[in-house]
């Protein structure tokens, strides 16, 4: 637009900018993935979350066998504990909600802006793990 | 190759032994500055040159080191506003530099009688363990005591909560362990891997054009895998980061 006086058009640019990069801020993190889920760096990632969860289970449940002198006990119960983070987090990995702990993405999908907007509320409203 | 490895004969696992070059012992702790010390001042030494260098012209239309230097800038700040979004941008030094040293350690371990950093578990950990507690940080200035609602999914029955939450506190505390695990097993498993492999080559005679082919293909793999581990060390910090900020 060669015709526009310079100060106007500048500003309109500005402008528009501003809008192009807010709207391409607003699209923050779908769930991961894509690049990574290419055959064997996939399969590698699978068996080092299995194998994470059973290694930081049996390491806390150890710790706390040490801690409190009731070996095998913790050992035990967190040996299947982490077993079981192990596969839920393979779980999440291949059903793509990504690596996030929780299932705030399945949550987020039907009403897209609702929580984000508002997260004080949102989060104010649900139950929270604050007994734990 | 490994025959450099001083009596430890051939073992595939030679390449990995750590030897003090410059012994420090004060009052009995270990400081010796070490080969792995070593490739890591030279793998931090590069990339700072490649970014005074790339950013020293400044040209419109960049030269080759200043592309090079541009497309890293421009590979990070994308992936963190994608990951992360707007709030992440305060954390791109951070991001940027972990990306660095583990890419450059990476590829320093692609040069043939190099040390490679980064196949060692407690380097890995290291930095592993600073992006958890950082993120977990963050997670508690930005929403306070509400991150722990982050470890009791909604719309799950009150009397599951004893068996969730400790799962989903595991499942929390896998996180640095997996993201060490995987990037230490990758370039362990792939430097052992060719290594074996080139073991059998003079071992074969003239059978032994099969691994040496092999090795040729492995090494081009390698250097994929040496990217693609930074890439994905770097990517999965910015889950994390993101995780924290704005806690789904």
């Amino acid at each position: 637009m060669p015709a526009d006086p310079p100060g106007q058009s500048k500003k309109d640019f500005d402008a528009r900018l501003r809008a192009a990069r807010a709207k391409r801020a607003e699209r923050v993190a779908g769930p991961v993935g894509g690049s990574q889920k290419s055959g064997l760096g996939f399969a590698f990632r699978i068996g080092t979350e299995l194998v994470a969860g059973v290694v930081v289970g049996v390491a806390i449940g150890l710790g706390l066998d040490y801690w409190l002198e009731t070996r095998p006990w913790f050992m035990i119960l967190f040996f299947f504990l982490g077993a079981g983070a192990g596969m839920l987090n393979v779980y999440r990995t291949v059903t793509g909600i990504g690596h996030a702990v929780g299932y705030g993405n399945l949550d987020r999908a039907p009403q897209p802006g609702a929580e984000e907007q508002a997260p004080p509320a949102a989060s104010g409203g649900g139950k929270d793990g604050n007994g734990a | 190759m490994a025959a450099d490895a001083g009596g430890n004969g051939h073992s595939p696992l030679a390449q990995f032994e750590i030897k003090p070059l410059i012994s420090i012992q004060p009052g009995g702790l270990d400081l010796s500055y070490t080969n792995s010390a070593l490739f890591m001042t030279i793998g931090v030494v590069l990339a700072i040159t490649l970014l005074m260098l790339g950013t020293r012209r400044r040209a419109l239309v960049p030269g080759r080191l200043q592309s090079v230097a541009e497309l890293s800038y421009e590979f990070i700040a994308n992936m963190i506003r994608d990951n992360v979004g707007q709030e992440g941008r305060k954390y791109f030094p951070f991001i940027f530099t972990l990306f660095m040293f583990v890419f450059f350690g990476n590829m320093l371990g692609m040069v043939p009688y190099s040390f490679t950093y980064t196949s060692h578990i407690i380097v890995t950990f290291g930095m592993a363990l600073v992006v958890f507690v950082g993120v977990t940080v963050i997670g508690f200035m930005k929403h306070g005591i509400r991150f722990l609602g982050f470890l009791m999914p909604t719309g799950i029955p009150v009397f599951m909560a004893p068996l969730i939450i400790p799962i989903e506190v595991l499942s929390y505390f896998t996180r640095p362990v997996s993201l060490a695990l995987r990037l230490f097993a990758n370039m362990t498993a792939g430097h052992t891997m060719l290594k074996v492999f080139a073991s059998f080559v003079f071992a074969l005679g003239v059978f032994g054009v099969v691994p040496l082919a092999l090795v040729t293909a492995l090494t081009g793999l390698e250097f994929i895998i040496a990217f693609l581990q930074a890439y994905v060390f770097t990517i999965l910090t910015c889950v994390y980061l993101n995780d924290a900020l704005h806690m789904h």
